[in-house]
């Protein structure tokens, strides 16, 4: 498939709905991939499926509809947006819904909303905005404005507490600054600063929370307990080999070793059904989407349009690389979905909205100034 | 001026900077799966084998045991009982409140079911209660939802049809503690829960437990089995057959009536046990599930002590029913008085010892041999035999016969007896050996101690003028799969004079005129017999009553005398030998002989309608010679 947009195709697709056809070839074959494995990793429910398929056609709706957003729109209504999301995670804060031991939801009567997942696409929107009105690189003054309108996000998700989605929050800021071009002598301080701040948030840390990195150190000191999920997963994956022990035929996924499977968990069901071959496809479709992302992202005409999109990009790859690294026991255990394959609605329609974006700001060019 | 290009070019940079970190990052997920994958693969594939495949030991079925014409005695009935795995119970007091809506659990069982949970093995389940009805069943499954770690369940259970009857021969399982739990193969009793406690059951365990099946099962996390990948099927125990004759065993239950004691019978030249009674008797039927405290306690403080083994482990003095093995310890030692006679004025003394021995009768027998102090039981004669011999002689020759021995009979927990020797006395006691304590051993009191079934091994060897013979309870071991039958061995020993000798005349024939002849102790119980007896009657001291006047009838019963007899018939060609004990008794030939006079009778002549057919040869059984 050809990076190149130039072809006739994607050219037709382009002018009326403002897709970008081989993105969007590469998230539907994901989304194909992603049923056959949520088929095996659900237990062969096809009412799984269908919610799943369902979800799916939703959120492809939501991206088509943003991709018809023009991004000077959301230059514009980039802070009030922002001040939306923020509201909302203080109204989380004062009236959420407390689920699995979080306050992450806020109900509305009809539906139960998760106000962090707005703010995934928020937060890059502002500092995007922020960060374009001025001069590249930007000024010290600058990145500590941008900094702080990251954090406060951050923080109020982190105390939800939902350290998943905080890191999202967190790195798809760092990955607008990181674009654009911020010098690395301050990349140095505020990584630095992050460094120093550790043993700081660990003192924050909730119990679960330190359990859950104490566990990642060491996963043989808890077998039993939450260390018990590391252990299954990586007996998943290693023992999937090179090919695989066929599709459906997954031991630990299906005799319910594998905690989570279907979810966050979903990665080792690949692993071990499809072996490293699978995997390799999987990742190798991952990396197609990143790259023609990337190169989506750096078409746009403006510099908003380019920080905001790379942005969106990376941080989808931050949901990958977050999830594998888990679930192989790279990183400790975080509640981070695989994209696009993991079984779940919310954070399927925030990607989706951010591929549209990415693909709005790309396909919305203004003749003139080219 | 803000210099567009510039800014352009430096974000594309970074974009493309951001694709070489992606595409290192994704490298080194990709290096930790092929380390995980590749690497690793062997170590995790095995760890997942073991996740998945579970060993699950199959119980074999036990053995069944029955009697000498095929009488069940012991077998395995199908019940619904409630189990509980207290591991997987969140609430056991709440559950067990709750349980009593649904269910009647009496308190008995609680309890029982509460001691159980201390002595079982982790995450094994408990039963709570035995023998549910279907209706109790329906109910439970209706209600089971609300009660996780209760399960229902269909096992085997050891069951006793004779109860009471059997009880001391077969004995009973009961639960594996955890005593045994140590010195059993756990691999073999891997998924066992009973194992034989007494009896029978205990001494043929091996043979009744059969061998242990495995299957290997695909289990998932929460432990539950999902289908057999491969299984080696338990092999069941074999079955055990009895010489014991149940008929026999009855009827002398029956011929004891309400007095305490033991009878056993023994067949002389095979050694084979065809009754071995004790009285009273328990039901074994509730030690299989665990008795409540509250009965074993009742059994187990009674008077009359109804757990306790009489026959095997019943250790009394054996009295006048060793003076046929004196009197032919004095032919076998030349002793001048076996062949010679004695003046009895009804009492002895030692010179320069105060203490007079008296004989039982006040007057004396006047002048006695050996066919006549063996008839009338003269005492007298025996005190003077018993100096003659000296204690070690008589330890060696009583020795012969298995006094102050076990018999080696194959059930266990029989006890030793004492026959006492001037080397006992000086390792044991670490005193000298007293002449007045051979005159009192000469009519078998004293230190001198015997179970019934050494009395009944005894005059068996009597019967076969000195073979003695091992008794044996079980006959044979018949796998149930082949049919092929292991007979059980036993052992023989000669003893005493060769079998050819006169000396054995001699002492048979005066414990025939014990029986048949005018003047004998037990003539009463010879008077109609259609076949001839010879016997012994004894009676064994209880309490002493230091130069009173022993009455009967102003001595309370627990402290009357032991009545005892010892018997073999036919007398010319013996074919069951009998010692009886009625504890409190009295006098042997009042009580004790007409016990054994109803066992030979019932087993010479043939009792009531008792089946003739070898249940393991199909053969009608009249010539015993046969075996």
């Amino acid at each position: 498939m050809s990076l190149l947009p130039d072809d006739r195709a994607s050219r037709l697709m382009q002018a009326p709905l403002h897709l970008d056809v081989p993105l969007l070839t590469g998230i539907l074959l994901l989304s194909a991939l992603g049923g056959v494995i949520l088929y095996s990793a659900s237990g062969q429910s096809l009412d799984v499926l269908l919610r799943q398929g369902l979800r799916l056609g939703l959120a492809l709706a939501v991206m088509v509809f943003v991709a018809q957003v023009p991004p000077q729109l959301m230059f514009r209504w980039a802070p009030w947006l922002y001040v939306a999301g923020v509201l909302l995670l203080v109204a989380v804060m004062v009236a959420g819904d407390v689920g699995k031991g979080a306050q992450r939801w806020l109900d509305l009567k009809f539906l139960r909303f998760q106000p962090s997942e707005l703010v995934k696409v928020t937060v890059p929107l502002m500092l995007a905005r922020v960060l374009s009105e001025g001069p590249l690189p930007p000024s010290v003054l600058r990145v500590a404005g941008a900094a702080l309108l990251v954090l406060l996000p951050t923080a109020l998700i982190a105390r939800q507490p939902d350290l998943g989605t905080a890191l999202l929050v967190g790195s798809s800021g760092a990955f607008v600054l990181f674009l654009a071009g911020l010098r690395w002598r301050l990349i140095g301080l505020l990584v630095g600063a992050i460094a120093a701040a550790a043993p700081v948030a660990w003192m924050f840390l909730r119990d679960y929370q330190r359990q859950r990195v104490l566990t990642f150190l060491d996963p043989q000191n808890d077998p039993l307990g939450s260390g018990y999920h590391i252990i299954q997963s990586k007996i998943a994956i290693g023992s999937g080999g090179v090919y695989g022990k066929g599709w459906l035929n997954g031991t630990q996924s299906h005799l319910d070793f594998l905690p989570e499977r279907a979810t966050d968990f979903i990665f080792a069901v690949v692993s071990e059904e499809f072996g490293l071959l699978g995997v390799g496809v999987l990742l190798a479709l991952y990396l197609y989407i990143i790259a023609r992302g990337l190169y989506v992202a750096s078409r746009a005409q403006e510099p908003f349009g380019r920080l905001l999109g790379g942005s969106l990009v990376l941080t989808f790859f931050v949901y990958v690389f977050v999830n594998v690294g888990m679930v192989t026991g790279l990183l400790p255990v975080v509640g981070v979905p695989l994209p696009l394959v993991s079984y779940g609605g919310t954070s399927l329609v925030t990607v989706m909205a951010g591929f549209g974006i990415l693909m709005a700001v790309y396909s919305h060019q203004r003749p003139v100034d080219r | 001026m803000r210099d567009r290009k510039q800014e352009s070019l430096l974000v594309t940079n970074r974009l493309v900077l951001a694709l070489v970190g992606v595409v290192l990052l994704i490298g080194a997920l990709l290096g930790r799966l092929f380390y995980l994958q590749v690497v690793s693969h062997d170590h995790f594939a095995t760890l997942s084998e073991d996740n998945r495949v579970k060993l699950v030991p199959v119980p074999p079925t036990r053995g069944q045991v029955y009697d000498r014409h095929g009488v069940l005695l012991a077998h395995n009935q199908l019940s619904f009982g409630l189990e509980v795995t207290p591991e997987s119970v969140p609430d056991m007091e709440r559950a067990l409140a709750d349980l009593g809506e649904v269910i009647e659990v009496r308190a008995g069982e609680l309890t029982r079911f509460r001691s159980l949970l201390k002595r079982r093995r982790r995450f094994e389940s408990a039963p709570l209660r035995l023998n549910l009805s279907e209706e109790e069943v329906a109910r439970f499954a209706v209600n089971r939802h609300r009660f996780p770690g209760f399960d229902v369940e269909a096992r085997l259970t050891r069951y006793y049809p004779l109860g009471v009857s059997s009880a001391h021969v077969v004995g009973y399982v009961g639960r594996i503690d955890e005593q045994e739990l140590q010195t059993l193969d756990g691999a073999d009793y891997a998924g066992t829960t009973h194992i034989g406690k007494t009896g029978v059951e205990k001494a043929y365990e091996e043979s009744l437990h059969g061998r242990v099946g495995y299957e290997q099962v695909e289990a998932n996390a929460a432990g539950r089995l999902l289908r057999v990948l491969s299984h080696r099927p338990a092999v069941s125990g074999k079955d055990v057959y009895l010489h014991v004759d149940m008929s026999l065993q009855l009827a002398a239950e029956e011929a004891l009536g309400a007095e305490n004691g033991a009878v056993v019978a023994i067949e002389p030249h095979t050694g084979a046990v065809r009754a071995l009674v004790s009285r009273p008797g328990f039901d074994p039927n509730p030690f299989v599930n665990g008795i409540d405290v509250a009965s074993y306690r009742a059994l187990q403080s009674a008077r009359e002590r109804p757990l306790y083994n009489r026959a095997l482990r019943g250790q009394y003095p054996p009295g006048s029913t060793v003076k046929p093995f004196m009197a032919l310890a004095g032919l076998f030692y030349n002793v001048g008085l076996a062949t010679g006679a004695t003046y009895c004025r009804g009492s002895f003394s030692l010179p320069g010892v105060r203490h007079v021995f008296r004989d039982w009768k006040r007057g004396g027998h006047g002048r006695v041999d050996l066919n006549l102090a063996i008839m009338r039981s003269c005492d007298v004669y025996f005190y003077e035999m018993a100096l003659a011999l000296g204690i070690d002689r008589m330890h060696e020759f009583m020795s012969g016969f298995g006094f102050g021995q076990p018999t080696g009979i194959d059930v266990g927990g029989e006890l030793p007896g004492l026959m006492p020797s001037t080397e006992w006395k000086k390792t044991r006691r670490g005193q000298n050996w007293y002449l007045g304590e051979t005159v009192n051993a000469g009519i078998g009191q004293g230190y001198w101690l015997a179970t019934p079934v050494q009395l009944a091994t005894a005059a068996a060897a009597m019967a076969t003028r000195g073979q003695r013979v091992e008794p044996r309870v079980a006959r044979a071991v018949v796998d149930p799969a082949t049919g092929r039958m292991t007979p059980v061995t036993t052992r023989t020993r000669h003893t005493g004079p060769p079998e050819s000798s006169r000396f054995w005349d001699k002492v048979i024939e005066a414990m025939v005129n014990v029986v048949h002849s005018p003047g004998g102790t037990a003539l009463r119980v010879g008077a109609d017999a259609r076949y001839r007896i010879a016997g012994k009657t004894g009676t064994a001291q209880v309490f002493s009553l230091r130069g009173g006047k022993y009455n009967e009838k102003t001595v309370e019963k627990h402290l009357r005398d032991h009545a005892l007899f010892i018997a073999f018939a036919p007398a010319e060609d013996p074919r069951i030998a009998v010692a009886v004990l009625v504890e409190n008794g009295g006098g042997g030939s009042r009580t004790a002989a007409p016990v054994a006079r109803k066992v030979m009778d019932h087993y010479l002549l043939g009792g009531t309608g008792a089946s003739t057919a070898d249940p393991l040869t199909g053969a009608a059984e009249d010539e015993e010679e046969g075996e």
